[in-house]
């Protein structure tokens, strides 16, 4: 039997046809995006659907190339690949093209290369290979250690500067609490989220504490709510709970209440330091400001291409709002609307269930798995999807903030393009060896 | 700890993540029609495609009424960027609290959407405007065409266009607010013709407001029909003499080609220019017409109705021939105790009756049509002799609107039995009460372009044709317009012993109008003063010309200037002569009417014509 034989029947079928029919999609509506019936050739350069089409050509032969190489060969080769694409990282921000304010581009030609896009599977082979050789993620070294090969790269992309891409190593979180980190981080990590959004909603009015008449500034409203909080299950406790298991819950009581209070204090602090048009952005996200032709313009257009297509959409080709550049950036970050306006509801849930797919087939391969370091690799890829799918489309049709990342297999550009395949193909290539790896 | 489990947190996520996400969609796409609304405010644009308004044409194919291109600078409020507003109010001379409060309203109809700015710019001041546009984001201009009027004359008969109003609107489901509707004249009487049809086109627009393409194909578009031209009959040479002849005085010039009806020119003084009347400066250009004390906005040749005076004469002859109360040889003496008459020699016939005009003469003329003998009763008789007179009359073209193609056309009055019984009682008048209307005067009223049509009867010999404009409509060659010809019920045998009566009015010693003779060419006419109780008589001119192939009619009529010889028939003889030769052979003549300020001391008006044609 040979490798390839091998690799063809224990691939798994599922995963690569949803990847191959989400780069289908993708690519049937970036031309729908761009098409110009001047150029309508489906290589044309002058389009970004002829430049697509020379990436997902690409993208194809690459992932089938990986799909070539041993599972033993990437196990060994994580960390040389990490520190490469941290190299080429750092030599972006030396020799980089600067684009829009980000110095994020190597031009290779036509073509630019975006390195940060790799260090989405970089980090994943390299966190995947050491969290698998570790027994256990308590001890203080292992966590420095898992946290710095996240933060590596993170860092040097927020020197570019592209917030997005740095964000999406949260994900990273998510395969770090799958491991064993204590859940009371991401727990903490949620609470702090609900206590930023509250305060900053408050901070705009002004309240007055019951009986007494004294009329304070919103965020405080919202500690003075706290402190009634914690006084109630201090009472709670008092009547309820034995004596000796009191004092311990009394302790982590004060350390809410002041750790809040700290909390929404300096949130209140940094938010009156950002500047004026972050504040603004902010204020938008919340539904505090409306302000169609500012900050929320983008939400606003991107809502109405989308709304515009009703149940059936508009039809291929005909997504009028978006091919007559209504919303900004509708073929990069805003690729969604074209999906929305031309597909309708049902092609834009289909995308959505698509993703979803995808995502839990990761999942379940993970689960699978004898081998760690692909368990570990499969979870990886499931995060980076997730949040890709929950930023890109939540932005899109308004439900998170405005923050520039692709939606994988849609959004034009070549690097998250071949990023993505590599990212997959990886995992098909491990998944299709789970038998013979006993490891 | 079992670690497995942790998975599911992600697995909620994720399967929370795609029901939140398919309900939103749900939501915006197929509940919340808002954004389907939004998306097509803001990309679709019914754009109207207004066709060109038909041109009007004289007879030799000259332009009375052309389009020209003016500029409506359109704004589209979220394209405004850093506005200049002194700038822009300087260069649109418009105040600066005009421009803000115009950029308000836009916004607040539409920011997506073009609204007007400022209206009608001329190609002269846009020239200047549209290297500086650029400057100002947001604003544009658009061309649409204006009315145009290159030889300057006809306001009264060509009319103009105006915006409609709510009422139009409402009556006529054609029109939108903002639409343009001719008023007065043939703009008016042949709107639908010269309006043409509107289309419509649904376009897609971009962000930046330039049209990509059709919407939905063009499926629910409609062509746009250009206006036809109007191919009017009138002399544009004739047109614009008589109106030179008749400045600095009140009155009208109707001249008809007797063989057809058609008009060949429609003066009414004090005129006005027409261009007066167009784009920016029509309202308050209308504003001042409509003051002033001379009423330059009335039409004096459809709409006057003058008591006719002597030219009337002919119509009470050719009855009393044909009733056989006369005979060509009945002689009257001028007995001056009847009624007022100027010294001349005796009229021994009906002819030298018309030529000298003696007014007792048709005195006992008239008496003879109303007094028959029909019934004992002298107020019988009265009664039945008038509403045979009456009928007679009538159908000279007198007493009713002619059928011209003009709006508001007034038909003047021949009074009847029941209108004197109305004032006196029944069998409480006789000829003595009315005898009067025996030489045009009293309660008999006649339009000046019935005057002229009854200088056509008597050139064709006892028939006329309805008076009209237009000839053909759309193309030259499609002479479509059917006239109606109409029958004296006087028999044609009477018709040429009153031709040669007025022949000699023009020709022989002794008749009152000798300033009309023509060199060379036999003009026929009759003159007539008409008494007026507020000021000088009003003097009027029939005529027509050749006698013996008459291809002009034509009734000239001045206000308060006299008899009827001294103005008018000189005017009549230099547009005949004009119309039939192309020429004028008698410049000092021509050079004294056109002198001739009979309004001097009345209002300023003159002036303000001159000084606005200037410009
Ligand atoms: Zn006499």
């Amino acid at each position: 039997m040979s490798q390839r034989d091998s690799i063809w029947r224990n691939m798994d079928k599922p995963l690569v046809l949803m990847y191959l029919l989400l780069m289908a999609m993708g690519w049937a509506n970036i031309y729908s995006a761009a098409y110009d019936p001047e150029h309508a050739n489906l290589f044309d350069r002058a389009r970004e659907y002829g430049a697509q089409s020379v990436w997902i050509v690409a993208s194809l032969l690459i992932g089938a190339a990986m799909l070539l190489v041993r599972g033993e060969f990437i196990r060994n080769l994580a960390y040389p690949v990490y520190a490469f694409v941290l190299l080429l990282l750092v030599l972006v921000l030396l020799v980089g093209r600067e684009v829009n304010g980000a110095k994020a581009w190597f031009g290779v030609g036509g073509f630019g290369i975006q390195p940060a896009e790799f260090s989405k599977f970089a980090t994943s082979l390299a966190l995947s290979s050491y969290l698998s050789g570790l027994k256990t993620l308590k001890e203080a070294r292992s966590r420095v250690v898992a946290a710095t090969l996240i933060l590596l790269p993170v860092g040097l992309i927020m020197l570019q500067p592209d917030t997005g891409t740095a964000l999406v190593s949260a994900a990273f979180v998510l395969v770090l609490y799958r491991e064993g980190l204590s859940g009371n981080i991401l727990l903490i990590a949620i609470l702090a989220a609900i206590l930023v959004v509250l305060s900053l909603i408050m901070k705009e009015s002004v309240y007055s504490i019951p009986f007494t008449g004294t009329e304070v500034h919103g965020q405080y409203f919202l500690i003075f709510l706290l402190a009634v909080f914690c006084l109630l299950i201090f009472l709670f406790v008092r009547k309820f709970v034995l004596k000796h298991r009191r004092k311990r819950i009394y302790v982590y009581l004060l350390a809410v209440l002041l750790g809040s209070a700290a909390f929404i204090s300096s949130v209140d602090h940094l938010v009156d330091r950002m500047p004026a048009h972050q504040q603004t952005r902010i204020r938008v996200l919340l539904g505090l400001e409306y302000d169609p032709r500012g900050f929320g313009y983008n939400v606003e257009q991107s809502k109405t291409a989308i709304g515009s297509g009703g149940l059936l959409g508009k039809g291929f080709l005909n997504g009028t709002f978006t091919k007559y550049k209504y919303v900004p950036m509708q073929s990069t970050d805003f690729i969604f609307c074209t999906v929305g306006e031309e597909w309708g509801f049902v092609g834009s849930a289909v995308v959505v269930l698509l993703f979803g797919a995808l995502i839990l087939r990761c999942i379940q391969i993970s689960d699978r798995q004898r081998s760690r370091f692909t368990r570990i690799y499969a979870y990886c890829v499931a995060s980076i999807f997730f949040l890709h799918l929950m930023i890109n489309v939540g932005m899109a049709i308004g439900l998170a903030p405005v923050i520039g990342i692709p939606l994988p297999f849609f959004s034009y550009g070549g690097s998250s393009l071949i990023g993505f395949t590599i990212l997959l193909a990886i995992l098909v290539r491990l998944d299709a060896e789970r038998l013979e790896v006993l490891r | 700890m079992n670690l497995d489990e942790r998975k599911y947190v992600l697995i909620g996520g994720v399967l929370f993540i795609c029901v939140v996400f398919v309900l939103r969609l749900f939501w915006i796409q197929v509940v919340d029609q808002h954004w389907a609304a939004r998306a097509a405010d803001i990309s679709e644009r019914k754009i109207t495609v207004f066709p060109s308004r038909g041109l009007i044409i004289d007879r030799h194919g000259e332009l009375l009424v052309a389009n020209t291109p003016v500029y409506d600078i359109m704004v589209v409020p979220r394209e405004v960027k850093g506005l200049d507003t002194l700038g822009l109010s300087q260069l649109l001379n418009v105040p600066m609290d005009q421009v803000r409060e115009r950029l308000r309203k836009a916004a607040e109809y539409s920011v997506w959407k073009p609204s007007e700015f400022e209206k009608q710019i001329t190609a002269g001041q846009y020239a200047a405007i549209s290297v500086q546009l650029y400057k100002y984001p947001g604003f544009y201009a658009q061309s649409r065409t204006l009315r145009t009027y290159p030889p300057h004359v006809g306001a009264h008969m060509l009319g103009y266009i105006s915006e409609v109003n709510a009422r139009q609107v409402e009556r006529d489901p054609y029109y939108k607010p903002g639409d343009m509707i001719g008023v007065g004249g043939l703009e008016s009487y042949y709107e639908k013709e010269l309006r043409g049809r509107r289309g419509v086109k649904y376009v897609v627009v971009d962000v930046h407001n330039n049209i990509q393409g059709s919407f939905n194909g063009g499926e629910f578009d409609t062509l746009a029909h250009a206006g036809k031209n109007l191919y009017t009959s009138i002399d544009l040479q004739l047109q614009s003499l008589g109106e030179r002849l008749m400045q600095h005085k009140k009155g009208s010039i109707v001249a008809l080609d007797p063989k057809t009806g058609e008009v060949l020119a429609l003066v009414s003084s004090p005129a006005y220019d027409p261009e007066l009347l167009t784009g920016r400066v029509r309202n308050s250009n209308y504003r001042i017409l409509q003051q002033d004390s001379l009423r330059p906005l009335f039409d004096r040749a459809l709409q006057a109705q003058y008591p006719p005076g002597s030219i009337f004469k002919l119509a009470q002859a050719a009855i009393a021939l044909q009733e056989g109360v006369i005979n060509l040889n009945t002689g009257f003496p001028c007995n001056k105790a009847l009624v007022g008459c100027h010294n001349h020699p005796y009229a021994a016939n009906v002819e030298q009756a018309v030529q000298f005009s003696c007014n007792p003469y048709f005195y006992q003329v008239f008496k003879r049509e109303v007094e028959q003998g029909a019934a004992k009763n002298r107020f019988e008789d009265a009664a039945l002799g008038l509403a045979k007179w009456k009928t007679a009359m009538e159908s000279f073209g007198l007493g009713h609107p002619p059928h011209l193609d003009l709006p508001a056309v007034k038909g003047g009055s021949i009074p009847g039995v029941s209108f004197y019984n109305r004032i006196y009682g029944e069998k409480a008048w006789s000829f003595s009460t009315i005898y009067s209307l025996s030489i045009g005067q009293g309660e008999v009223l006649v339009a000046p372009v019935q005057m002229a049509n009854l200088a056509a009867i008597f050139a064709n010999r006892g028939y006329y044709y309805d008076p009209h404009l237009v000839r053909a409509i759309g193309s030259p060659d499609s002479l479509n317009m059917h006239v109606q010809r109409h029958h004296t019920m006087v028999d044609d045998q009477w018709f040429p012993p009153l031709v040669e009566g007025m022949r000699r009015v023009v020709n022989e010693p002794g008749g009152t109008a000798r300033q009309a003779r023509i060199p060379g060419i036999t003009v026929c006419g009759k003159t007539g003063t008409a008494q007026n109780p507020h000021g000088k008589d009003h003097a009027v001119f029939i005529a027509f010309a050749p006698m013996d192939d008459p291809k002009i009619a034509i009734a000239v009529y001045v206000e308060n200037s006299g008899f009827g010889g001294t103005w008018a028939a000189p005017i009549a003889s230099l547009c005949m002569e004009q119309y039939l030769t192309d020429t004028i052979t008698r410049p000092d003549l021509m050079q004294r009417m056109l002198e001739a300020d009979l309004i001097a001391t009345e209002g300023n008006y003159t002036k303000f014509v001159s000084k606005r044609r200037k410009q």
